[in-house]
């Protein structure tokens, strides 16, 4: 009965196998390399690419015998998207939703959050996230149209006796606030999951009444949390054009007006550059957010 | 130097008669586990008063119902002769050092000085001034508008003491606010607390499982066993005669002897403990034990300053001595070998029968 022992950098196996992980261990370059190609050139393909190429876009026009493409340089498509009185009130509307959505997201969202990480139990806590998450699973379509049944003239609002917003502006409003709410209460939840509860207790035991901890403690510490759920919400609403079309009825977002020019009017420049509204407008809403100082301690 | 000269008839003199906290009754239950047992306490005015015992014993409970964290199930709690059971921590005159300091991350540590001055409306200039003070009485006068993360353990303990005083309570409750130090820093810092706490004349109550850290600093300690007070009395009372074999065990190392030992000795059934290091140990005679008990030594543990022997008794009694590096006789000592145990009379610590 005798046992094989050999010596570990003789095992049996696969010799070149340890001798890649052996190169790749010596050679930090290298690992790094292998560890983020691809995810760099996804990066590049879908950013900088589709980006650029939606600025390009945006400067050539269409050519109104063919209903094609034509690469000839131009701003007026710009110029039309910045002065024209039409594109001028349709983003200004898209931006008063994309604001009243987020505001109303961030009131609903702060003390179901709060709830969640530190008054439920435990066992409680799992179920609520899951239950914030669910709506999630459903589709956006069926929850706008749900949406319409409850709002529009003759729906489930109406029913109950309350007066409908019918289709309006209103209606755009409450629909996204709630299909969006989950992406404002998430990040604020994990905000609240990293104070800890002594924090809060500290300063109860100093003095403060809970409306100045709320305002002097658990305000500031959350600022990121809340910067970042205000991201989604307010991203995500400038680019919206489903539900705007089915309980916004008439009401007309920067969504709708790209979602027509690229179909309907078969307009492509146009589009992008009614596109370029948007990322402007979260690009400007970055920096401002940047320069308050609120992301310096993320 | 004159605080640290007559801490205590300064004390006494500016205390006011009745006790700064009265704990009638207490309890707390968190669903079907009772942390805190029906706990009566009186914690006198100006006194260091540390509650010691294991983790689970309701030590830290009783000291979040006294600040208001958490409310009791049963029993008052009065601060100044007032009813405050029901209060919330704002409209309590105590305040806390946590034990993981619970400094505000987003602030300054002047900011984290003066926040409980700014929640009472005081002004900027005057806060922020009073804070400054704080943290010069700490040590810390030149980090002002440092951020907490930028500090060390003890540099935070240090601003979370400045805090709490700042606002001066009329008792301070400290949580456990060594344990995250190292040796050296947590017996400094003992050092510093007591100091403080002579200077200023106010009332700690200091939650510990370190019993040398109770009997170091404290003027009184109360045992806690179960949400149970086991005994209060001072250091030397607690040390010398326990008044039963938890507080024996749990202060120090102590040896307990059972009743039929107790019989054949002193003609009483009762078990009584003696500390190691009143038990005196020599080598077996050839002659036999003579006026001293026989006991096979299990184990030496040296301990630098000692030499720790074990041993266990003919009937199964084990039993712990500590032989003084000075008297030079740990190696009169060996595993296996026989040796005879003796004590005097008075070193004996009758334990009530257990209930």
């Amino acid at each position: 009965m005798s046992v094989d022992i050999r010596p570990a950098d003789a095992a049996p196996g696969r010799p070149s196998r340890q001798a890649l992980s052996a190169l790749l261990y010596r050679r930090g370059r290298l690992r790094l390399a292998g560890l983020l190609t691809a995810p760099a050139a996804w990066l590049i393909l879908v950013y900088i690419a589709a980006l650029s190429a939606l600025l390009i876009t945006a400067l050539w026009t269409v050519d109104t015998f063919t209903g094609k493409v034509s690469t000839t340089w131009t701003l007026d498509n710009l110029i039309q998207v910045t002065t024209d009185p039409v594109y001028q009130t349709i983003a200004l509307r898209t931006l008063r939703i994309a604001v009243l959505v987020t505001v109303v997201d961030m009131v609903l969202a702060l003390p179901i959050a709060f709830f969640i990480a530190k008054v439920a139990s435990p066992r409680w806590r799992g179920v609520l996230v899951v239950a914030i998450l669910m709506p999630l699973w459903a589709s956006y379509l069926v929850k706008a149209y749900a949406w319409r049944n409850v709002l529009a003239e003759g729906g489930l609002l109406e029913w109950l006796g309350i007066s409908s917003p019918g289709y309006s502006e209103a209606a755009v409003v409450i629909a996204l606030s709630y299909i969006w709410l989950p992406y404002m209460i998430l990040p604020i939840h994990a905000g609240f999951e990293r104070v800890p509860d002594s924090l809060l207790e500290a300063s109860s035991d100093l003095g403060a009444k809970p409306l100045a901890t709320l305002r002097l403690v658990i305000l500031p510490i959350l600022v990121p949390s809340i910067i970042a759920g205000t991201i989604f919400t307010f991203a995500l609403t400038l680019g919206d054009y489903i539900t705007a079309q089915i309980v916004g009825g008439t009401t007309q977002m920067l969504g709708t007006v790209v979602y027509a020019n690229v179909g309907a009017a078969n307009n492509l420049p146009l589009a992008s550059a009614v596109a370029l509204i948007p990322i402007a407008v979260i690009m400007a809403y970055l920096l401002i957010v940047r320069r308050t100082g609120a992301l310096n301690n993320l | 130097m004159t605080s640290a000269a007559m801490p205590q008839t300064s004390r006494r003199k500016t205390a006011p008669a009745g006790p700064a906290i009265r704990l009638v009754g207490l309890s707390k239950r968190f669903g079907e586990t009772t942390a805190v047992d029906s706990v009566d306490l009186e914690i006198r005015s100006g006194e260091f008063f540390s509650m010691l015992g294991p983790s689970g014993s309701g030590k830290t409970t009783v000291l979040r119902l006294i600040a208001g964290f958490e409310l009791p199930t049963a029993g008052v709690i009065e601060l100044d002769g007032k009813d405050v059971s029901a209060r919330a921590p704002f409209e309590r005159d105590v305040n806390t050092v946590f034990q993981d300091y619970a400094l505000f991350p987003h602030m300054s540590l002047i900011e984290n000085v003066a926040y409980g001055l700014r929640v009472r409306g005081v002004a900027k200039a005057v806060r922020r001034q009073r804070a400054a003070e704080a943290l010069e009485q700490v040590q810390l006068g030149s980090f002002l508008d440092r951020r907490p993360s930028q500090l060390s353990g003890g540099q935070r303990q240090r601003v979370a003491l400045a805090r709490a005083l700042v606002v001066r309570p009329k008792v301070l409750l400290l949580d456990e606010p060594l344990g995250a130090l190292d040796l050296k820093l947590r017996q400094q810092m003992q050092v510093e607390l007591k100091e403080l706490q002579q200077e200023l004349g106010i009332t700690f109550i200091f939650v510990t499982h370190d019993q040398e850290e109770a009997l170091t600093m404290s003027d009184r300690i109360g045992v806690f066993n179960k949400g149970r007070i086991e005994q209060v009395g001072t250091p030397e009372e607690i040390y010398e005669r326990p008044n039963g074999p938890f507080v024996a065990n749990f202060v120090g190392t102590s040896n307990i002897f059972p009743g039929t030992l107790g019989r054949s000795l002193y003609g009483r059934d009762d078990r009584f403990s003696v500390r190691p290091e009143r038990i005196q140990l020599r080598p077996l005679p050839p002659e036999g034990p003579g006026t001293g008990i026989a006991l096979t030594v299990t184990a030496l543990v040296y301990l630098g300053h000692a030499t720790q022997v074990r041993g266990t008794l003919p009937d199964g009694t084990t039993a712990v001595a500590l032989i003084p590096v000075t008297a030079g006789r740990g190696g009169e000592f060996a595993v296996g070998q026989p040796a005879v145990l003796s004590w005097n009379r008075q070193d004996v610590v009758w334990l009530p029968p257990a209930s």
